[in-house]
């Protein structure tokens, strides 16, 4: 085996079993692996419970067990800044962020690798179910996660070549119960601990209640495509394109189809419904998005080709023609088939095969040449 | 790896004759102080050899002044809460810094949650108050005034002597928490005026868990700890006879010459590490300021540019210990209130320093380890 005793590795660990497997099996590779533990969310109860402090202990736990020195560091300042701002910005403006995907963008892999290179890291390791692969010139490609069920690209589109550069994906090219099975073969603390889900500093809270606390709900009517009114809602930003839940319909309309939500207008306040999970309004044929991020050169391809998309994380693909604008900054989709719930403000995550290319935000959702009243 | 460590206001190593002789009295001594047997009678004679040798170290006037405890934040806590509870029917009022201890500042917090009210002094960019803002807090009402000897991230030590006159002349009792000072400074609370003062063993090479609080005798506080009878029931439980011996052996083998040494090593220590790192170009500066009146084993030092959080890693990765500040319970650097009172909430020096304690076991050799190391790192 190669000595890898003179390389640094600083993996992030959350507190998870993916993480801590991640630094498990760097370590029994020889390298010199530090575990640091990032702290992006303030939740400290009135009753001085912080969620990080149980997340924290466990990677403490994990630490000691595998034999590894442990680090907090706090990127509340970043997340608020860079990651939160943004998150509100869009539900304010009618969108649906995915923070996820801004949250790599800005502290997973800036923030945090900025900290790590500070610390002499010669690579830096997270548990994300994706895998690396660099071509002779050193460019690197972002292929999907073996598991197909816990993939993670989508989450990491918009990093670039230099974010990539150092990183190192251990437990990529395994499947979940793998992971779980070395876990708990190696004894870690985390082998049983349940998958976090949800947006992160959210957690399992209710998402209503959360987001009031940040911006004023402004309650108004539910209204048909025909303007007839059938209730009144909480504030646009608590609905998304195609959800059911929550909307307190009763049949009462032409048929005894289930509601849902069709569209926004943002200027009358008003949220569109519509009957049956296949409305027609629900369905697009193309889209546009800006705020392209190609993780390695696409000249190859040009600037119109076919390759498959996924529009929400752990969606089926889809295939597309994909229209560049001569600088990049602007993308049209057209799907091969008409897709449910496009959904401004989420991402276009692009796919060749096994690789993922890279992506977009999500403005407009069309269907033919009609934009169809998503924000 | 050779480690070092400079975090002796965070706790110290303790001494092989505190050692030894808790193994001895762990051997030989495990009765019950309280017990009217044979083994009771070893208990009690050790505890009282020790309660005598260490009301001496503060020129207490009688050896009942001192009441053991589990330490600095147990003697805190109940010289505070305890005065409160045991006064709260001469006044409501009490009177600290903003730079305390926690164990200071949270029984605050919880007497204001109350109805109690505190009055928080403000510091200088030296970490001292000024005693024309304590006579001015003074109230017929003020029932405690509770300020530190020194400060235990900037080593900033307050004018208690003046401070004991001021008080002295009110309605209040004045309680110090002397953690850090008490290894370091020869204290007379008798000169000094002091009704009240806390310790703790683990400070000074002695065991952890273990300290006193001394109480004039004149004063009587509502004990925290209710129980039997121990402590002239001010604090009751089973004394850790061999914990207390501990203690005592500590305290005995620091000698005022020894103290006056260590603040002289210490001393150069200060001027050895900020005058090797400006030497080699770095860009530092002293929170608070390096005087022969401040605590000597407590230096805190602004990085200009370098987050602590980072260096503090750093340093530990190349085996030093070091440290910045308190952790949050997620591990994580939570800003200074001792800076921020300091030098304002905006001031870089509050996310860009870090704290050096020296000990009784570092040596000059240590220093110059330290600065190569932080060589390294900044410049690399």
């Amino acid at each position: 085996m190669a000595d890898n005793s003179h390389t640094r590795v600083v993996v992030g660990m959350s507190g998870g079993v993916d993480s801590s497997v991640c630094a498990y099996l760097l370590k029994q590779q020889g390298y010199d692996v530090v575990g640091v533990f990032m702290k992006n969310w303030d939740d400290t109860s009135d009753s001085g419970v912080c969620t990080a402090t149980q997340d924290y202990q466990d990677v403490a736990k994990v630490a000691s067990e595998i034999g590894i020195p442990y680090y907090s560091v706090n990127f509340e300042k970043e997340y608020w800044d860079r990651v939160f701002t943004y998150f509100l910005d869009e539900y304010k403006n009618g969108r649906t962020p995915n923070p996820d995907v801004m949250c790599n963008k800005e502290v997973k892999f800036k923030a945090f690798l900025d900290y790590a290179l500070e610390i002499d890291a010669d690579f830096v390791a997270m548990g994300h179910y994706a895998q690396i692969s660099k071509d002779q010139d050193g460019t690197i490609h972002l292929l999907r996660g073996a598991d197909d069920n816990k993939d993670q690209t989508y989450f990491l589109s918009q990093l670039s070549q230099k974010q990539l550069e150092k990183v190192m994906f251990p437990i990529g090219g395994m499947q979940k119960t793998e992971v779980r099975r070395i876990a708990a073969e190696a004894g870690l603390a985390t082998a049983k601990k349940k998958d976090s889900t949800g947006i992160c500093f959210i957690g399992e809270r209710n998402f209503r209640k959360f987001l009031s606390e940040f911006l004023p709900a402004q309650p108004g009517k539910m209204v048909t495509i025909d303007g007839e009114v059938k209730g009144e809602h909480y504030g646009l930003m608590n609905y998304t394109i195609g959800q059911r839940r929550g909307l307190g319909i009763g049949g009462n309309g032409q048929s005894n189809d289930p509601w849902f939500v069709i569209g926004k207008n943002l200027d009358k306040n008003e949220l569109l419904v519509g009957q049956g999970y296949e409305n027609e309004h629900l369905y697009a044929t193309s889209l546009d998005a800006t705020k392209l991020n190609f993780i390695a050169p696409i000249d190859e391809y040009g600037t119109d080709f076919h390759c498959t998309a996924k529009f929400r994380y752990r969606q089926k693909d889809e295939g597309v023609s994909v229209h560049l604008n001569d600088d990049f900054s602007k993308v049209i989709v057209e799907f091969d088939r008409p897709v449910r719930a496009i959904t401004p403000g989420q991402e276009v995550v692009f796919y060749n095969g096994e690789e993922c290319i890279g992506s977009g935000t999500i403005d407009h959702a069309y269907q033919s040449d009609r934009v169809l009243q998503y924000v | 790896m050779k480690y070092i460590y400079l975090d002796n206001a965070g706790t110290t190593p303790m001494a092989t004759e505190v050692i030894d002789k808790m193994k001895e009295t762990m051997k030989d001594t495990f009765g019950n102080a309280s017990a009217t047997n044979y083994y009771g009678r070893q208990a009690r004679m050790v505890l009282d050899n020790c309660r005598h040798v260490i009301a001496r170290s503060i020129n207490a006037q009688n050896d009942n002044e001192i009441i053991f405890t589990s330490g600095g934040s147990e003697s805190d806590n109940t010289a505070i809460i305890g005065t409160a509870a045991a006064r709260q029917n001469v006044g409501k009022h009490l009177i600290t810094t903003c730079i305390e201890h926690e164990a200071v500042l949270k029984p605050m917090h919880f007497l204001e949650s109350r109805g109690f009210e505190v009055t928080y002094l403000p510091v200088d960019q030296n970490g001292e108050i000024s005693l024309s803002d304590l006579k001015q807090a003074l109230r017929d009402d003020t029932i405690l005034v509770s300020i530190m000897t020194g400060n235990n991230e900037v080593g900033s030590k307050m004018p208690i002597h003046e401070i004991g006159e001021i008080v002295a002349e009110s309605n209040a009792w004045f309680h110090t928490d002397a953690v850090q000072a008490y290894g370091l400074l020869d204290i007379d609370v008798q000169a000094d005026q002091i009704d009240l003062l806390s310790t703790s063993a683990h400070k000074l090479n002695g065991p952890k868990m273990t300290g006193f609080l001394y109480c004039r005798t004149d004063h009587n506080y509502e004990a925290l700890i209710k129980g039997g009878d121990q402590e002239l029931k001010r604090r009751a439980g089973t004394e850790n006879i061999p914990a207390i011996a501990g203690f005592a052996e500590a305290v005995k083998i620091n000698s005022s010459e020894k103290k006056a040494a260590h603040r002289k090593a210490y001393y150069a220590f200060k001027h050895q590490l900020v005058d090797g790192l400006r030497q080699n170009g770095i860009e530092v500066e002293v929170n608070g300021k390096i005087d022969e009146g401040e605590l000597s084993h407590v230096l805190n030092l602004w990085f200009k540019g370098k987050k602590s959080d980072a260096l503090l890693t750093n340093l530990d990765l190349k085996g030093i210990s070091a440290s910045a500040g308190s952790a949050c319970t997620a591990g994580s650097l939570e800003p200074s209130h001792v800076l921020t009172a300091m030098y304002g909430e905006k001031d870089p020096r509050i996310s860009e320093s870090l704290r050096f304690s020296f000990g009784a076991f570092n040596t000059s050799a240590d220093i110059s380890a330290v600065i190569q190391a932080l060589t390294e790192i900044i410049k690399r």
